[in-house]
């Protein structure tokens, strides 16, 4: 018969092999998906959508520095033009002559269906009468020259109101015939990719695209002017890519730290790379499990849950430390019997702690939870089952034992001092008091793994370019694209007034390149006929100093206006308003989506006034369905939503805690000695958190239900010792909790070096909390009874 | 649209007027090096422009604004009030509660009346003689600058661009376009801050 042990590595090898087949098949992704909620309001849908695949997240910002102005210039055409030819983007605005020639020459063409101006008071005699007054007068002024060309087939001035309506914003500077920034050192181009900004791989490669094809123009150039050229590329594409390779250097990185210490510990401690090895394939072991349920559980494994699974090293390694080295000396079966329950305990308060993230609607969260729970299960399990029948034959127990003899004596002084603990509720209860005010972030940007300077240089390209970056947007929802066109412009006669007054600075709708066909064919309404025209002009030249024959060129378009076909999307091609239209007019599983970006004067924000009158003004315009969205605060809301939530679930966790602890140990005066270090720990980190001045996120929060998942199993050891009373073997006891409180600390310390705050942030909490309930555990720790 | 190198023309020109001040040798390359000194300048001034389209000529009225090295500004107050500002290579027009915004690189036309400013502002008959084939004649008591485009789409549009002035004052400026029509600007004499 083939013995236990070996029976169960069989299975053991047999379940890693499934683990590994799910954990294969696994799809890793870096985006944005850890921070949106899983059931969305339908606000936090529209949010969600604008995130991924809205205009904004499509936008890439290149700048060109370095050389003369007329050489950057010259590359930013160079680089536009080759890279239209890709399918990669849907538009590149670079401020090229061509591209603004064929914007106006569409407006021109089409003015009479595109100007709000057309009615047909205006083409009445008094209506032909005002208009061309108005333009003589802008004819006598210095702009006169300009529009000396367009007097004869424009004399109602509609490319004007046009043009008006057109650039609210600042328009970019252009340098040498391309857009700079506003101090001129930088060439500027604004590329739309065609990929979702969820898809981080095709927008990786659009992104490379960018790069190559400058390095590729770069080098054509004279070494010697060539040389000094840079790219930079910035906006929510180029952030999503850097992000997601941020995320997987750190966690590659941080995870061979990790394990490199913890490794180092073990070998110091055995002496035996027999043992190390064993005592990692728990850790191993766990990790697969914990990927395989995670890709099991969800969609997508998400790279950040894989920087959560360097906490798993450093506790289920804890797990073979108390076997290999409280197992020693003592017969296998003693083990099972003497230590293993109360590795089991810590193994399940752990394990209770994590499952109280799952049901988190964070998916970050819910991964990290689900992660936890399948990889502490299986350590735990491949401890118990499978290495005992591994168990090292020679281990430094001596030496252990020595060090258990130290520390011993050390918990002795340490017990002398426990009345200084007394203090700590109150200092940190000062330190929260003081720093009040700003215990919590508010933010999700808090949670960014991007450097603010990068942040900050985005917002600047992005001012330079007059493109700022949206923060309110109206939504329309409508059965087709017609009705959504003509949705928008109700909205758009509500909001004109706004724009007028200066209560909001501007705003875009599609049916303003892309007018509906029922406003279109009321234009053409407005518009009379060739006989009607000449008879009206003639009455409305009276007293103006022109000839009626000046106005044939003017009579040839308002007939050709009259007769033509209803303005499509097919006729945009090739202007910059077709990627304006498909932006701002958007299918939607139910029909289509009218979005209407507004922005403020200046740069600001809305005021608090501004948007109750576009509130009211959306009320007002017969747009059912008609939402206000404020990106900023729906995202803000989002993270409060999850901050209110991670503290409910750590609480949960907490109480789950307890219940299993008072099930466990029976008696309310046990679980209140285990449980007062682990308060005293959390209390002690948060409070070290806020006087270093960091305000506290998601992850800190979770990370104090760790420190009491984590820090239970230190305190359940010094709890079974003076329940038994096994005075004999404190000492080895002692040692292995220090060892696994080191793994424990390095594991979680390593990880509070990452650059991505979610990850740092856990294990700046962690790291201290679980060294604090080692060392509160043993200063509160009960006289062992027989000693 | 094309013409819109003949208003930067006019803006141009308006502004070495603007500058003109203080006396000085007969001479233009010491003309240029007076202008470089102005740091602001502020004039009136009265244009006619006639339009072979229009029965009567049109009228106007203001004052001009220069501030080294880049930045002029044509305030027009009568009939109606606007504002024109070239600077850099931004043209920005004022209506009303409008506002255009033109870049000059989309009108290349354009671009050498910018340079012919920017190098009478900064004194540099040289690079003023680049753009434009400069004729200078009579004295430093009544001289008369007769510019003529060298680049082929400013001539298009611009025939010729004439400056008259005493002393270090520019008088009036001419501009006679491709199709016939001209523009006369008269310029008043320094408004004292």
């Amino acid at each position: 018969m083939i013995p236990a042990g070996r029976r169960a590595t069989a299975l053991g090898v047999l379940f890693a092999l499934l683990a590994a087949l799910l954990a294969a098949r696994a799809h890793f992704s870096a985006d944005l998906s850890a921070f949106l909620p899983r059931n969305p309001s339908p606000a936090q849908r529209a949010l969600i959508q604008q995130l991924r695949g809205g205009p904004a997240a499509r936008l890439i910002v290149a700048a060109i520095g370095g050389a003369d102005a007329a050489t950057r210039a010259r590359l930013s055409l160079q680089l536009a033009q080759n890279l239209r030819r890709s399918p990669q983007f849907d538009s590149i605005e670079n401020g090229d002559a061509a591209t603004i020639a064929r914007d106006r020459d569409f407006l021109f063409a089409h003015r009479y269906v595109l100007s709000p101006a057309v009615t047909a008071e205006h083409f009445s005699v008094s209506g032909l009468h005002a208009a061309i007054a108005d333009s003589l007068d802008a004819l006598a002024s210095s702009e006169g020259a300009l529009l000396k060309p367009l007097f004869a087939q424009d004399p109602t001035g509609e490319l004007l109101t046009l043009l008006d309506s057109l650039s609210p914003g600042r328009a970019p500077r252009t340098l040498a015939g391309a857009w700079s920034s506003r101090d001129g050192n930088l060439a500027l181009l604004l590329l739309q990719t065609h990929a979702d900004g969820s898809d981080l791989d095709a927008q990786e490669r659009a992104c490379d695209s960018v790069r190559s094809a400058f390095e590729a123009l770069r080098r054509a150039l004279p070494p010697g002017i060539g040389r000094g050229l840079t790219l930079t590329l910035s906006g929510p594409p180029v952030f999503a890519v850097a992000s997601r390779a941020l995320i997987i250097r750190e966690v590659m990185r941080l995870t061979a730290l990790g394990t490199l210490l913890i490794a180092l510990l073990l070998l110091s401690v055995y002496r035996s790379f027999a043992a190390l090895l064993l005592g990692l394939i728990p850790v191993f072991g766990g990790a697969l499990a914990g990927v395989a349920a995670v890709a099991a559980g969800f969609s997508t494994v998400h790279g950040i849950t894989l920087g959560f699974g360097i906490t798993l090293i450093g506790e289920a390694v804890d797990y073979s430390i108390y076997l290999f080295v409280q197992g020693r000396g003592t017969p296998q079966r003693d083990w099972r019997q003497s230590v293993w329950p109360t590795v089991r305990l810590g193994a399940l308060t752990s394990i209770v702690g994590f499952a109280a993230l799952v049901p988190s609607s964070f998916p970050g969260l819910a991964q990290l939870g689900l992660y936890s729970v399948a990889g502490l299960a299986a350590a735990a399990l491949i401890t118990r089952y499978l290495l005992p029948a591994w168990i090292p034959a020679r281990l430094p127990e001596a030496q252990l034992a020595r060090l258990g003899v130290r520390l011993q004596l050390a918990l002795a002084q340490l017990r002398r001092w426990r009345a200084i603990l007394l203090l700590l509720p109150l200092l940190s209860a000062v330190v929260l008091y003081l720093h009040r005010g700003a215990l919590l972030s508010e933010e999700l940007a808090a949670l960014s793994p991007l450097p603010a300077a990068q942040q900050q240089l985005d917002e600047e390209l992005r001012a330079d370019l007059g493109a700022p970056d949206v923060r309110f947007m109206l939504i329309l929802p409508a059965p087709n694209a017609q009705a959504a066109l003509a949705a928008a412009e109700r909205l758009a006669m509500r909001l004109a007034p706004l724009t007028d007054t200066g209560t909001i600075g501007s705003f875009e709708y599609a049916a303003r390149y892309l007018p509906s066909a029922a406003t279109q064919a009321a234009r053409r309404a407005a518009l009379p006929s060739p006989a009607e025209l000449r008879t009206r002009l003639q009455a409305a030249l009276a007293g103006l100093p022109v000839e009626p024959s000046t106005f044939a060129p003017f009579e040839a378009a308002v007939k050709t206006a009259r007769d033509a076909a209803e303005l499509t999307r097919a006729q945009l091609a090739g202007t910059s308003f077709a990627t304006a239209v498909d932006t701002l007019l958007q299918p939607a599983p139910d029909g289509y989506l009218a979005l209407v970006p507004l922005a403020a004067r200046a740069s600001g924000d809305l005021s608090g006034a501004a948007v109750q009158a576009v509130r009211e003004a959306v009320a007002a315009a017969d747009v059912p369905g008609g939402v206000l969205l404020d990106l900023k605060r729906e995202a803000d809301s989002l993270y409060a939503d999850y901050l209110a939530q991670a503290i409910r679930l750590s609480l949960a966790g907490c109480a789950a805690i307890v219940l299993l602890l008072l099930f466990a140990l029976r008696s309310v005066a046990r679980v209140a000695r285990v449980l007062a270090p682990l308060v005293l720990a959390v209390a002690a980190a948060a409070a070290l958190l806020i006087a270093c001045g960091e305000r506290l996120t998601i992850l800190h929060l979770v990370g104090m239900l760790l420190i009491v998942a984590v820090g239970s199993n230190y305190a359940l050891f010094f709890d079974r010792r003076a329940q038994e009373g096994l005075a004999n073997a404190l000492p080895l006891t002692l040692a292995s909790l220090l060892v696994a409180n080191l793994a424990t600390v390095l594991g979680f310390g390593v990880l509070a070096l990452a650059r991505v705050p979610m990850l740092a942030d856990l294990g700046r909490t962690v790291a201290p909390g679980a060294l604090c309930a080692l060392l509160f555990s043993a200063m509160l720790s009960a006289r062992p009874r027989h000693a | 649209m094309k013409r819109c190198g003949a208003c930067i023309g006019v803006l141009a020109l308006s502004a070495s007027a603007a500058l003109a001040q203080s006396g000085s040798d007969a001479d233009f390359g010491k003309l240029m090096a007076l202008f470089h000194e102005r740091q602001r300048s502020h004039v009136s001034f009265t244009e006619t422009h006639q339009m072979a389209m229009l029965k009567q000529p049109l009228t106007s009225s203001g004052e001009l604004f220069y501030e080294a090295p880049a930045r002029l500004e044509k305030r027009t107050l009568a009939p109606k009030a606007e504002t024109l500002i070239l600077d850099h290579e931004v043209l920005t027009a004022r209506r009303g509660k409008h506002e255009h915004q033109v870049a000059l690189a989309v009108y290349p036309q354009a671009v050498p009346f910018v340079e012919s400013m920017r190098a009478t502002l900064a004194g540099d008959a040289a690079a003023l003689e680049r753009y434009f084939t400069v004729q200078f004649s009579g004295t430093l008591a009544s001289w008369e600058l007769r510019l003529t485009p060298r680049d082929a789409s400013l001539a298009q549009s611009v025939a010729k661009v004439t400056l008259s002035g005493e002393q270090a004052a520019i008088r009036a400026v001419e501009i006679r376009e491709r199709d016939g029509d001209r523009s006369l600007i008269s310029i008043g004499p320094e408004i004292p801050p």
